[in-house]
């Protein structure tokens, strides 16, 4: 018993003595039980440091524990903790409360996902197209024996993918992504930058397998070029310069 | 046919679009504007051949453009396999009987049928 609660007071990160507080607005939504989302508010004190995780998970403790919100890592690594802040997709566990520069923080499901309850939303059509592109080395030999080296290479080679193999499968990119919000069978940007991952890997041998995945109806043309992939991946990872270079190797200008 | 062929007939009717069309505009500049869509000289543009190549080649490349242009629009719109392929082929269909039609007065002017 003394442990849970060790782990649940672990769990509040922000004292609640602090001076400043945010009013903060969680979407509410149980899309087997209600027809549409509700806002709770809660006055949430909050220091320069403190994330919007850490304010979600301090409402969790201190005033409504039934909000259903995903998260793991608590430092942009595992992609749990996407959601909606403010109007824009970021990570709850990146978006420090005090560089918001309001009053007023209003946290919601990410768009272009299917809500499974509150915060949280479904990601198995995320990891689905992910997996359509193959996402891993493909060549003949890739089963060594013993005495075989690793497949070495250069600087120069690997800075051609390096960036994209950042993603963390937060799926921001998705629900900034203006053409996933009417064409759900999109690819969507993730899954194009991982095709451009690979394709771009010195070490494999699959870009035609891939190249073939992604020309289709609902595949790479399908991208407008807007950009917000790119501007809201807290990675660094720049999904639309990705898609442009798989867009040149199927119009002919890269081989 | 291929997503990545289309697109490169889509984005080549494009450009000679663009072309074509300022030729066609340049020439309505040559006798003047208003002169130019007087009814005589209309007929005389349909009856002269290689200006009607033009206007036939025009003709064709923006259906082609336009028509995949919805068709793009349209697949995003909605999504579903009946759909999208009644999309696909009343496309075409539209861009057929637009081709048609507007051939139509080419060849109505050279037969002397108007």
């Amino acid at each position: 018993m003394a442990q849970v609660s060790s782990i649940a007071d672990e769990q509040v990160s922000t004292p609640l003595s602090s001076s400043k507080s945010i009013l903060l607005r969680i979407s509410k939504f149980n899309p087997q039980l209600d027809e549409s989302s509700k806002f709770l508010e809660f006055t949430v004190p909050y220091e320069k440091w403190t994330t919007v995780l850490e304010a979600i998970l301090d409402v969790k403790k201190h005033f409504d524990h039934s909000v259903a919100v995903r998260y793991s890592c608590r430092q942009a690594t595992c992609g749990s903790c996407g959601m909606m802040i403010n109007g824009k997709p970021k990570l709850a566990c990146f978006t420090k409360i005090s560089e918001l520069d309001s009053d007023v923080v209003t946290v919601e499901p990410m768009n272009n996902f299917p809500v499974i309850r509150d915060l949280t939303v479904g990601f198995e059509k995320l990891f689905e197209k992910h997996q359509k592109i193959k996402p891993y080395l493909i060549r003949d030999d890739a089963d060594m024996k013993s005495d075989e080296r690793e497949f070495l290479q250069s600087p120069q080679e690997v800075e051609q993918y390096i960036q994209f193999a950042n993603c963390i499968k937060c799926g921001l990119c998705n629900s900034a992504c203006p053409t996933m919000a009417t064409d759900s069978s999109f690819v969507g940007p993730q899954a194009l930058a991982q095709a451009y991952r690979y394709v771009a890997d010195s070490r494999d041998k699959g870009k035609d397998t891939r190249l073939n995945i992604i020309d289709e109806s609902h595949g790479i043309w399908r991208c407008h070029f807007a950009g917000s992939c790119s501007q809201v991946c807290p990675k660094g990872v720049d999904p639309a310069m990705g898609i442009q270079f798989l867009r040149g190797y199927l119009l002919g200008f890269r081989s | 046919m291929k997503e990545s062929t289309i697109m490169k007939i889509h984005y080549g009717t494009a450009l000679a679009s663009v072309g074509l069309v300022a030729v066609h505009i340049l020439m309505r500049l040559t006798t003047g504007f208003a002169d130019s869509l007087s009814y005589e000289n209309v007929l005389a543009n349909y009856q002269s051949i290689p200006y009607v190549i033009m206007l036939e080649l025009i003709l064709i490349l923006l259906a082609v453009h336009g028509f995949n242009g919805l068709r793009v629009i349209l697949l995003e719109l909605k999504q579903g396999r009946v759909y999208e392929k009644a999309v696909s082929y009343g496309c075409v269909v539209a861009m057929i009987v637009l081709i048609g039609y507007g051939s139509r007065t080419i060849i109505m002017t050279n037969m002397g049928m108007v």
